[in-house]
């Protein structure tokens, strides 16, 4: 024993002497880890759930969560609910892969000074979310949620999102051709409960049309941050989901 | 020409920047490239000002490469005081937003766009400077070699400060990519590529032109996060631009891919920027005040490669109980328990360096401060692999324990060693016979440690409270709290961290005051630390 960790040890000295060698090494001994543990998760069949209901975000929709991620909601509110008792109780269902599939990036957050956000959605009305963000503390007395008046000033920019489009299909969500092309008139049409939203909800299922922020002249980012925190957690019908048909 | 084609590149950069901001796609990154002109104009004047030119029929006098680079250094430890303060302060900010919310003033200095600066301040401004200036004092003095690659290092220092700029005001303007401790959006991504991959190779040349046969084993754990952190930039930071004129872009992974990507990533963070950097730090400068070797040459040997083999396995346990597959977070676990090992290897090296010299911890502050941080690696190091055991993990994610983790580790670890790094520095970069004041120094050690205790003990006491009260059920089966209820009770746990952080941010000023006067060339005359006071005389 003492003599084999003597000529491991005189070895080493090799490495020591020799920049390449222990550049190498160490280059080596830290790439396994990686390999092993979040490589199959790309190839892995059974990472990912198959449940019924996913679709890409609503123009509206992307851009909301945009907002969201620009103004770091993540840091304070997880969207990933544990499987326990409690968490399923105040919050739903636990959180399936599947219903982030299509997040770039992923917002699970990893804190919860405010509560999960995971299934948000349809809980609270379109004139409550406005209320609570342009003053938090107006409708949740103990609240430490900052105000975001400003989001219902400022005018969404309904140009560009066909390229976020774009973007989010380079990769790997399923926008089609017709959903780029439609991008800014489904976005418009999202915003507004008496536009034409046959086109929309062909395209995106369950896609709700509302004036979110109240405000029906014009689209603003409270719109888009509005319809976002809207369908949060709507898309899955969990009830029908069998956790054992795909055990992980 | 001297400082011609630096004054040259700073002045085209200048150029391309207005250009950028006049073609910008989106508001944000219109602003953000005025922010960079701005940047590179004063850079610019400052350079072109510096401009010699040689008298015709005459050279320049050549700068005597001889010696040590240390320029750099200098420059490296004003830079990490200088963004420790900001860090910190902008900590006591926020951390004053979560107890009185109505210091939130948006859209610019909301909670969600202070933390990231935070972060990023401490992190990569603080540390970061605080890693480049001690890796260069380091492997000059352990290879006895000049840094390789002539002004490459000041290229490396300048242009990583710029990238920190960059990013600050980038949060404030809302410019991120919503990954923790990685929010930098591409364009800064790809900047921080090439500044890093300059650092490597000035760190590598000055290896292999060294004058000792023997690598020095700071020198390994300064090359493994040079390199490891390289790896996890990259792979965690691809993403698809929407324009190259804007800021926005889009995650290459989604999900839960995205998610273990990240926190691969996210941990090794902590792995490399903060753990195998400043156990760099620490095997230089620990033995080196303590006047000592270190204490195990096979400890280190084994520690070293069983800690960055570990580290990396470590990621899911930020997932635990998440829709990541049971068998990722069960590794990560595994891995993550097995990590105490390694880390109270590095512990007991560090600290059984003072065996034999113990006394010096009554007459020397700044090995004090050494020993406290290297008690504090220990401590943090044993919690973490604590935190990360599913059950355990299963009440204190999501809380404010996690918070109190962090800074134990962080102000604890990382903050002392590198007070007490930049102590021993001083006097050495700029020729001074000793500090301004070791008593100083003594009131730094006391408020930072006091900041720490107050702050951790705060954030495990109100972490755990949080945890049971979620989880808090009544007789009848109905949970007793709402979430409202939860965080009202944070309140005054909130006002004693902020409390705690203000401590150690006194504790910086009171250094950052100490280091000025020792850099002017003054002595303060007082009693020796350790030294009796003059008793009383009785009046007659």
């Amino acid at each position: 024993m003492a003599n084999t960790q003597k000529s491991l040890l005189s070895r080493h000295a090799v490495i020591e002497r020799n920049v390449t060698l222990l550049l190498v090494f160490s280059l080596l001994v830290v790439t396994i880890g990686g390999l092993v543990e979040v490589a199959p998760l790309f190839w892995l069949e059974n990472t990912i759930e198959h449940v019924k209901g996913m679709r890409p975000y609503t123009p509206l929709e992307l851009a909301g969560r945009d907002i969201y991620v620009r103004e770091g909601c993540y840091l304070c509110h997880s969207q990933m609910i544990r499987p326990f008792r409690d968490e399923v109780e105040r919050y739903g269902h636990y959180s399936l892969a599947a219903e982030s599939m299509y997040d770039h990036p992923f917002q699970w957050g990893s804190k919860r000074t405010g509560p999960d956000l995971a299934r948000v959605g349809q809980r609270y009305s379109n004139e409550w979310h406005v209320q609570h963000l342009k003053d938090p503390r107006s409708v949740v007395p103990e609240s430490v949620m900052p105000t975001y008046k400003f989001l219902a000033n400022d005018d969404l920019d309904t140009k560009a999102i066909a390229s976020h489009l774009v973007a989010n299909r380079d990769v790997g969500v399923p926008y089609n051709d017709d959903m780029i092309a439609n991008a800014e008139a489904d976005m418009k049409a999202q915003g507004d409960p008496n536009a034409d939203s046959k086109g929309l909800v062909a395209r995106y299922p369950k896609a709700v049309s509302a004036d979110y922020d109240g405000d029906p002249t014009r689209l603003t980012e409270m719109d888009a941050l509005v319809a976002y925190l809207q369908m949060l957690g709507t898309l899955v019908d969990y009830s029908a989901y069998n956790p054992t048909q795909d055990d992980r | 020409m001297k400082y011609g084609s630096t004054a040259i590149a700073l002045g085209l950069a200048t150029l391309l920047a207005l250009l950028a901001a006049a073609a910008g796609q989106d508001v944000q990154f219109r602003t953000h490239m005025w922010v960079a002109f701005t940047v590179l104009g004063i850079a610019s004047i400052f350079a072109f000002r510096r401009i010699q030119f040689a008298k015709a029929g005459q050279t320049l006098p050549v700068e005597d490469t001889s010696g040590y680079l240390d320029g750099v250094v200098r420059f490296g430890v004003i830079a990490a005081m200088f963004w420790g303060i900001a860090g910190f302060l902008v900590g006591v900010i926020i951390a004053s937003q979560l107890a009185w919310p109505i210091l939130n003033l948006e859209p610019f200095l909301n909670f969600g766009r202070l933390r990231p600066l935070h972060t990023s301040a401490v992190i990569f401004a603080f540390g970061g400077n605080a890693l480049i200036a001690t890796s260069f004092y380091v492997v000059q003095r352990t290879c006895r070699a000049r840094l390789w690659g002539g002004n490459l290092a000041w290229f490396v220092f300048w242009g990583y400060n710029f990238f920190i700029v960059m990013a600050g005001t980038g949060y404030l303007l809302g410019i991120t990519q919503g990954r923790e401790y990685a929010e930098p959006e591409w364009y800064m991504d790809i900047w921080l590529t090439i500044v890093w991959v300059c650092y490597l190779l000035v760190f590598l040349g000055t290896l292999v032109k060294r004058k000792e046969p023997h690598i020095y084993v700071a020198n390994w754990f300064y090359l493994s996060f040079i390199v490891t952190v390289a790896m996890l930039h990259l792979v965690n930071n691809m993403a698809v631009p929407v324009s190259f004129l804007g800021t926005k872009s889009y995650s290459a992974f989604s999900g839960v891919q995205d998610a273990l990507v990240q926190w691969w990533y996210g941990h090794n963070a902590v792995g490399f920027f903060l753990t195998a950097g400043f156990l760099g730090m620490m095997y230089y400068f620990v033995p080196k005040q303590a006047g000592r070797p270190i204490y195990s040459y096979r400890l280190s040997i084994v520690h070293f490669w069983a800690l960055i083999f570990l580290y990396i396995w470590a990621g899911p346990h930020h997932l635990h109980y998440t829709a990541l597959p049971d068998w990722a977070q069960t590794l990560g676990m595994v891995f993550s328990i097995m990590l105490w090992m390694p880390s109270w290897g590095g512990m007991i090296n560090g600290l059984m360096t003072l065996s034999g010299a113990w006394d010096k911890l009554r007459t020397d502050p700044i090995l004090r401060m050494f020993v406290m941080s290297l008690a504090f690696y220990g401590m943090s190091t044993f919690e973490g692999p604590m935190m990360s055991i599913k059950s355990v993990n299963s009440l204190s994610h999501y809380t404010d324990w996690t918070i109190g983790h962090v800074h134990s580790g962080a102000l604890g670890w990382v903050g002392m060693v590198s007070f007490g790094a930049i102590y021993y520095l001083t006097p050495k970069l700029w020729g001074r016979e000793r500090l301004y004041s070791l008593r100083l120094v003594n009131w730094h050690f006391w408020l930072a440690t006091l900041g720490i205790v107050v702050y951790a003990s705060v954030m495990w006491v109100s972490g755990i409270m949080q945890g049971l009260m979620w989880r808090e059920y009544n007789e009848q089966g109905f949970l007793v709290y709402s979430f409202a209820e939860s965080v009202a009770a944070m309140h005054p746990y909130y006002i004693m961290r902020m409390f705690g952080g203000l401590l150690y941010l006194a504790g910086a000023l009171v250094m950052v005051f100490n280091i000025y006067k020792t850099i002017r060339g003054d002595l303060r005359s007082e009693i020796p630390m350790g030294a009796e006071a003059p008793a009383l005389q009785p009046a007659r």
